[in-house]
């Protein structure tokens, strides 16, 4: 009588192994080759681009479109930006965002529920683009660094992760103890708190960089001289308002569509290089992150 | 004053008991910890009240030279002219429509893969799928919007290569009105499936191993433990990302479509944010650019409401 569930069951499962298998083996083809092509690309022939020729491998393997970058003086402006707006604006993110979560962790803070009342609405509820734009242009931040930072100084998520992290993760009897001898709440955040945090605080400043690396909105919004552009702005350039320059600039200048076209590859490994090189490393990071995000606080 | 410092130390754990007294008080007593909200709040106050104080505009004409306050009420003349444009209909259709697709046919995706992780028997076999479908996530909208345009381009990209080999005629996908929504969603498919997946997995693994072993001595096949242990384990979790994307519904990837967008396919990428982008900020009608922000706005506040709401009664989960 048994026997024949058991069989039953036992190839029901191997068959259900086998097609979640080929589902897995799929998905993974699915998202690798679009980036597969694009690493191809950018190291063929250009000439062999065009006519089709690359679909998974290098064809006619060169470097050309990297030197080309290598002479463009936009992309090295955008990427010495990028990489201030990524540090300045991180540091600026971490410190309001700690100044902000470690009180709002005390369960002594008075009106603590009040004041995270008026946080977490934010979540749910802005002015909107408009007036936002307003308030950061009468504060005369346009066109200058300062709207690529301020603004964005604080993620209300990331603070609300932080907050959840202090309070679950560093006993509260530490704190009162610290206080007991006298330490002051500066100290006590200082020299307890933040190094018993260092898991979070890495993966807040993850998180922030990441975020800084990759906008471009604001930047679209507030920076109008070029000298300020961050990465993703020339990026945009090259990538999208190139394509209609290509388009009118039709006979005679083969040559200039031809790298016009390859650099878009190359441009586009260079600026994911930094992220998609850290992400081996911090990938553990991030999905803690995201864990303790989750965890209702 | 020497002894009353010496007995200090001892009396404050009392003295911190007793303290009930005003919340003035309470406060004088962690002063310090407001020093350090200081900033904080400040920032808070200016940089997401404030823009709702500049909010008011969306019923004045706002004029530069006298200032918000000073600016003559119009009432709700804002928000008539936009009901009443021309582009009305098709922003509303275009961002409902792209919204409810996402919800219907995005939002599953991440729930399935979690479901495949956690029913492959390799361990680093599993590993590597959730590894390689996080990678996208990390790159920018600009650099993804450029991969499309590159993997979708009719002349040398690979799909419609790969449409010329079976014989049928290069497509401009990026162009077209018609292929605007599928694109944009199934790219957001591909960039987000691995990083929204993560909260499931999580999830799965707190399921109770006992409740399995139930349902195989139970025999139910694999499926249908999926269908009976698995999912309703995850349906808490479920059910709040559900409430949350849905409170953020008419500003699905805004960046994204802004990128996307060009004179041929607007028909269908034109969404009300966009048209608030290029009204507002470029042509600068601020007034009538608020109002309609605020009519996104509230809309997506009550959607919220209502499906929180709805989530308490039914499924006993719900944000607050």
């Amino acid at each position: 009588m048994a026997k024949p569930t058991i069989t039953k069951s036992a190839s029901d499962g191997r068959v259900f192994d086998i097609v979640v298998n080929v589902l897995a083996v799929l998905i993974m083809l699915v998202v690798l080759y679009p980036l597969i092509f694009v690493v191809s690309a950018s190291f063929s022939d250009p000439a062999k681009v065009l006519g089709g020729e690359v679909w998974l491998l290098p064809k006619g393997v060169t470097l050309a479109a990297y030197e080309n970058i290598l002479h463009n003086g936009e992309i090295w402006t955008g990427y010495r930006n990028t990489i201030f707006y990524a540090v300045a604006g991180t540091l600026i993110n971490m410190i309001m965002t700690v100044l902000a979560a470690y009180p709002l962790s005390r369960p002594d803070l008075p009106g603590r529920g009040f004041l995270m009342l008026i946080i977490t609405l934010t979540m749910f509820f802005s002015g909107g683009l408009i007036p936002t734009y307003m308030l950061v242009k009468n504060l005369h931040m346009v066109d200058t660094v300062w709207a690529l930072i301020v603004p964005g100084a604080i993620a209300t998520y990331n603070l609300i992760v932080m907050r959840t992290y202090f309070q679950t993760s560093i006993p509260w009897e530490l704190q009162e103890a610290a206080h007991m001898d006298g330490c002051t709440n500066w100290r006590l955040l200082w020299n307890i708190i933040l190094p018993l945090s260092k898991p979070i605080l890495a993966v807040m400043v993850l998180f922030y960089a990441v975020g800084h690396w990759n906008s471009f909105f604001n930047a679209l919004i507030y920076i109008r001289r070029e000298s300020l552009y961050p990465l993703q702005l020339v990026l945009r350039e090259i990538l999208m308002i190139s394509q209609s320059d290509a388009v009118d600039a039709s006979v005679g200048i083969e040559d200039k569509i031809l790298l016009a076209e390859s650099i878009k590859y190359a441009v586009i490994i260079v600026s994911s290089l930094p992220v998609l090189v850290m992400y081996p490393f911090v990938q553990r990071h991030f999905v803690k992150g995201v864990m303790i995000g989750s965890i209702k606080g | 004053m020497e002894s009353v410092q010496a007995k200090a130390p001892a009396a404050a754990p009392v003295g911190r008991k007793r303290q009930g007294g005003g919340l003035l008080r309470r406060i004088g007593k962690r002063y310090d910890l407001y020093l350090m909200l200081l900033l904080p709040l400040a920032w808070y106050l200016i940089f997401h009240y404030g823009p709702l104080y500049g909010l008011q505009i969306a019923f004045k004409n706002f004029n530069p030279g006298k200032g918000i306050m000073g600016s003559e009420w119009v009432g709700l003349e804002h928000f008539q002219r936009f009901f009443e444009s021309f582009y009305f209909k098709r922003l509303l259709w275009n961002t409902l429509s792209i919204n409810l697709l996402s919800l219907l046919i995005a939002f599953p995706v991440p729930i399935l893969l979690a479901l495949i992780v956690n029913e492959l028997r390799s361990k680093s076999f599993s590993k590597w799928l959730q590894n390689i479908t996080f990678i996208p996530h990390f790159m920018s909208v600009v650099v993804i919007v450029g991969i499309l345009s590159v993997f979708l381009s009719p002349s040398t990209g690979p799909v419609n290569k790969l449409i010329e080999w079976l014989g049928g005629e290069p497509i401009r996908f990026m162009e077209s009105a018609g292929w605007f929504k599928t694109i944009f969603i199934s790219s957001n498919i591909w960039q987000n499936m691995g990083w929204q997946s993560i909260i499931y997995i999580a999830a799965l693994s707190g399921v109770n191993p006992q409740l399995y072993e139930a349902a195989k001595m139970d025999g139910a096949s694999r499926l249908r433990r999926i269908w009976h242990v698995s999912l309703p384990g995850i349906v808490p979790v479920i059910v709040i990302l559900l409430i949350l994307d849905i409170g953020h519904f008419m500003d699905v990837g805004f960046e994204k479509i802004l990128l996307m967008q060009n004179n041929l396919n607007l028909e269908t990428s034109d969404v009300i944010s966009t048209f608030v982008y290029t009204t507002g900020i470029l042509k600068g009608e601020y007034s009538y650019t608020a109002a309609i922000g605020l009519f996104n706005s509230l809309i997506n506040l009550t959607l919220l409401l209502l499906v929180n709401r709805f989530a308490r009664k039914t499924a006993e989960t719900s944000l607050w």
